[in-house]
C-alpha cells in the first residue's frame, strides 16, 4: 500500500514499524486535551459564562454593596403641632448630623415608610411627646429608632453618665466585596465544573460520539481524565480574573500564598468535577441532565455561603451545611484569601473535598453509560 | 487460520422483551466483504454493534479474529476501524483534527493527511466539521474508521443518504481496503450496494438469517435471472394467477401494486406465451418489462415484504 510505497528500502529491518510502537502511552490523552481545549476556545458562550458572566456579578455587586461614607438615616416627621420642636431638637443634639429628617403628611409618611424611603416615622403630638413607627423585622429601622431616640433626647438635654468615645475602623478583608469574590470563586468552580463536564457529557452520548469513542483502543480513564484536566486549564484563568478584579479594581488584599490557593482551588474543581461526572453517569438526554444538576446544585447555591455568610442558618443545620462540598470550598478560599490561613489549618474542609470527589468518582466510574 | 468475524447461537433480547437478534450464526474469512442485508429494524444493528464489541449479546459467542471480547478487547480494538450508523462527530473541530484525535488512540495509526486524501478530504482540511455536507461527514466517519490502520472494517449503512457520486467513491475505497487484505462486515438496505461490493451476504429479517451466498447464489436460488412485469387491464382477476403460473420457463408469480411478476428462466419463451394468453383471456396489455433478477427480488420472494418497507 501506500505506506510500503513511500519506506525507502532498507536492507535489513531489525524491527519492523509493526512491533515498535509509534503512539506512546499518553498520546490518546494528549490529543483528547487538546481537541477539548480548541473546542472551547472555538465556543463563544462558553467563554463568557465561564469567564464573562462571574465577572460582571462580581463588578455589579460590588459597586451595588460598596461601603458607603457615612450612613445617613431617612427619617419622616408627620406634620403637626410637634414637629417643629422635633427637627429643632434633632438639629441641636450633636449626633444629628447622621439624620436627616423630612417633615410631612401621615399619609406620605406612612407610604414612604412602606416603600423603604424611610427607616422610621415620627409621630410628635401637641404635649411634646413622641411616637415612633418602626418595623422590628427591618433591622436598619431597629437601628434608626433608637439613633432617633438617642439623637432627641440628647438634643433634650440628656445627660449620659458614662462619658463614651467610638474610633471608625473598616479593616480590609471585611468588606462585602472581600466576603464576595472567594464565594464567587468557589460558585464558579461549582458551576462550570458540573455543567462543563456533566453537560459535555451527555451531549456526547447523545451524539453517540462516546460509543464512537468506546470502539477505539482509547483508555476509558484517559478521556474522563482529559475532560477533568480541560477544567483545570480553564480554573486557573478563572483565578487570575476574579482574583485580578478584586484586587486591582476593589483594592482587595490577598493574605494567604498563593500556592495555597491554587492548591484549595485544583481539589474544589476536581470534587465538582466527580460530582458531575456522576451526576451525568448515565442519563440519556441533556434535559434531564439539567434537571438533576440543578437539583444537585440548588441546596449549595442557598447554603454554602456564596452571596451571605452561611452562618445566618440555624444552628442545627450547621454540621450538615459544614459537610456540603461548596460550603468546605468556600470557607477555606475565605480562610486563605481574607485571613491568610494556612494549608493545614484547612485540613478538614479538605477532606471534605476530597471525600466527595473521591466517592463520586468511584461511583461514576461504576455507574458510567458510554453507549 | 480462525475466520476474521465468528459468532455461534447470538441472540440480543432488550428488557426481557424485544427480541432484536434470535439466533444469528455467521463465519466470516479473512479478506472477504461480507453484508448483512435486510429492511430497518431487522437487527442488522444490534448484530453488528455486538462483533463490534459495543453490545453485550443476551447470549451466544462471539470469536474476531480467534480471540473474544472478554479475553482481549484492546487487542481487538486496536486490529478493527468502525463506522456507527449516526455519530455527530465534534462540529468545532476541523477534519484534520478529527482525524488525528483518532489516530492519538492507535498503537500504528496511518498518517491522518495519507487517510484524507484517501477519502478525498484533502480540500476540506482545516474546514469546521460542522460545515461539512452530509456525503462529507460519511466519508470523514469512514476516515476516522481507517486511521487507525485496522484489520477488519466494520461499516454500519455506510452510504445511507450519500448522492450517487459520494457512494461510488465509497465503493471504491472499501474494494481498495479489501484488496489490500482487509476483511469487511457491512450493513446495508440498498441492494445494489450489496450486489456490487459483497462477495457473500446474508439476509437478515426478523433478527434471523434467511438466506445467506453469493449474489449470484441467492438470485439463482429465485429459480430464475429473469423477471418480467406487465400489467392488464380486465375483469377475470380471481383466477389468472393460476393461468400465468402455467406459461411456460415460469418459476413464481407475484403481484405487486396492480403489477403482475413473473420470475422466469427464458423470456423468449414466455413472452408469446404470455401475449397470447392475455388475448385467450380477453384482457389488454397495459405495461410490459423485463429485467434481471436483483436481490430485492430474492428478498421479496423470501419474506413476501420489499426491502425499503415498514
Amino acid at each position: 500500500m501506500t505506506v510500503a510505497q513511500q519506506t525507502p528500502p532498507t536492507p535489513a529491518p531489525v524491527a519492523s514499524s509493526d512491533t515498535t510502537p509509534r503512539n506512546g502511552r499518553w498520546t490518546g490523552f494528549r490529543y483528547l486535551l487538546m481537541a477539548r481545549l480548541l473546542e472551547l476556545k472555538r465556543e463563544p458562550e462558553v467563554i463568557f459564562w465561564v469567564f464573562g458572566f462571574p465577572l460582571l456579578l462580581a463588578t455589579g455587586l460590588g459597586i451595588a454593596f460598596r461601603n458607603k461614607p457615612a450612613d445617613v438615616t431617612p427619617v419622616a416627621i408627620v406634620a403637626g403641632p410637634g414637629a417643629d420642636n422635633a427637627v429643632t431638637l434633632l438639629q441641636g443634639s450633636p449626633r444629628g448630623s447622621s439624620i436627616r429628617a423630612a417633615v410631612v403628611a401621615e399619609p406620605e409618611a406612612l407610604q414612604g415608610f412602606r416603600l423603604g424611603k424611610y427607616d422610621l416615622v415620627v409621630v410628635p403630638d401637641a404635649k411634646g411627646s413622641f411616637q415612633y413607627r418602626y418595623d422590628p423585622a427591618r433591622p436598619e429601622s431597629v437601628l434608626s429608632r433608637a439613633e432617633v431616640d438617642d439623637a432627641l433626647q440628647s438634643g433634650a438635654g440628656r445627660k449620659d453618665p458614662v462619658p463614651t468615645s467610638a474610633v471608625a475602623s473598616t479593616e480590609p478583608g471585611s468588606r462585602y466585596i472581600d466576603f464576595l469574590i472567594p464565594g464567587l470563586l468557589g460558585m464558579n468552580l461549582m458551576n462550570s465544573g458540573m455543567w462543563g463536564i456533566g453537560f459535555a457529557l451527555v451531549d456526547m452520548r447523545q451524539r453517540k460520539l462516546l460509543k464512537r469513542f468506546v470502539g477505539t483502543p482509547m483508555r476509558r480513564s484517559d478521556f474522563l481524565l482529559a475532560l477533568t484536566a480541560s477544567r483545570l486549564v480553564l480554573m486557573l484563568v478563572e483565578i487570575v480574573l476574579l482574583l485580578g478584579l478584586g484586587v486591582l479594581a476593589f483594592h482587595m488584599q490577598v493574605l494567604g500564598s498563593l500556592f495555597t490557593i491554587l492548591l484549595l482551588n485544583t481539589v474544589g474543581a476536581v470534587s465538582f468535577a466527580g460530582l458531575g461526572l456522576l451526576t451525568a453517569s448515565r442519563a440519556q438526554k441533556i434535559e434531564s441532565v439539567s434537571g438533576l444538576m440543578n437539583l444537585v446544585m440548588m441546596p449549595m447555591w442557598i447554603f454554602s455561603g456564596v452571596f451571605f455568610s452561611s452562618e445566618r442558618f440555624p444552628g442545627v443545620l450547621q454540621p450538615l451545611i459544614k459537610l456540603l462540598p461548596l460550603t468546605a470550598l468556600n470557607d477555606a478560599l475565605r480562610a486563605t484569601i481574607l485571613q491568610g490561613a494556612s494549608l493545614g489549618a484547612q485540613s478538614g474542609r479538605v477532606l471534605v473535598l476530597l471525600a466527595w470527589g473521591g466517592i463520586s468518582f468511584l461511583l461514576a466510574l461504576r455507574w458510567f453509560r458510554w453507549t | 487460520m480462525a475466520p476474521a468475524i465468528q459468532c455461534r447461537d447470538l441472540r440480543k433480547t432488550y428488557d426481557g422483551q424485544v427480541e432484536a437478534v434470535r439466533g444469528l450464526n455467521l463465519e466470516i474469512e479473512a479478506g472477504e466483504c461480507f453484508g448483512l442485508l435486510g429492511p430497518n429494524g431487522a437487527g442488522k444493528t444490534t448484530t453488528i454493534e455486538i462483533l463490534e464489541g459495543l453490545l453485550e449479546p443476551t447470549s451466544g459467542q462471539v470469536t474476531i479474529l480467534g480471540q473474544t471480547w472478554k479475553d482481549n478487547s484492546r487487542e481487538l480494538r486496536e486490529a478493527m476501524g468502525i463506522s456507527l450508523q449516526e455519530t455527530r462527530l465534534s462540529e468545532k473541530l476541523t477534519v484534520r483534527e478529527t482525524v488525528t484525535l483518532f489516530s492519538g488512540f492507535y498503537r500504528h495509526p496511518r498518517a491522518p493527511l495519507e487517510v484524507l486524501e484517501q477519502m478525498q478530504l484533502t480540500e476540506k482540511a482545516d474546514a469546521w466539521v460542522g460545515k461539512l455536507s452530509g456525503g462529507q461527514r460519511q466519508r470523514l466517519a469512514v476516515a476516522t474508521a481507517l486511521v487507525g490502520n485496522p484489520k477488519i472494517l466494520f461499516l454500519d449503512e455506510p452510504t445511507t443518504g450519500l448522492d450517487p457520486q459520494s457512494r461510488r467513491q465509497l465503493w471504491d475505497t472499501i474494494r481498495g481496503f479489501q484488496q489490500a487484505g482487509g476483511t469487511v462486515l457491512l450493513t446495508t438496505h440498498y441492494m445494489d450496494e450489496a450486489e456490487r461490493l459483497c462477495d457473500r451476504l446474508a439476509i437478515v429479517d426478523h433478527g434471523q438469517i434467511i438466506a445467506e451466498g453469493t449474489p449470484a447464489d441467492l438470485i439463482e436460488r429465485l429459480g430464475g435471472h429473469h423477471m418480467v412485469e406487465f400489467q392488464v387491464s380486465g375483469s377475470s382477476n380471481g383466477h389468472s394467477g393460476e393461468v400465468w403460473r402455467a406459461l411456460p420457463g415460469v418459476e413464481s408469480v407475484r403481484q405487486d401494486n396492480g403489477f403482475v411478476c413473473l420470475n422466469v428462466h427464458e423470456p423468449h419463451l414466455t413472452i408469446p406465451a404470455l401475449l397470447v394468453a392475455v388475448e385467450k383471456e380477453g384482457q389488454h396489455l397495459l405495461h410490459l418489462t423485463t429485467r434481471q433478477a436483483s436481490l430485492e427480488d430474492v428478498f421479496v420472494r423470501l419474506t413476501g415484504r420489499h426491502l425499503r418497507e415498514e
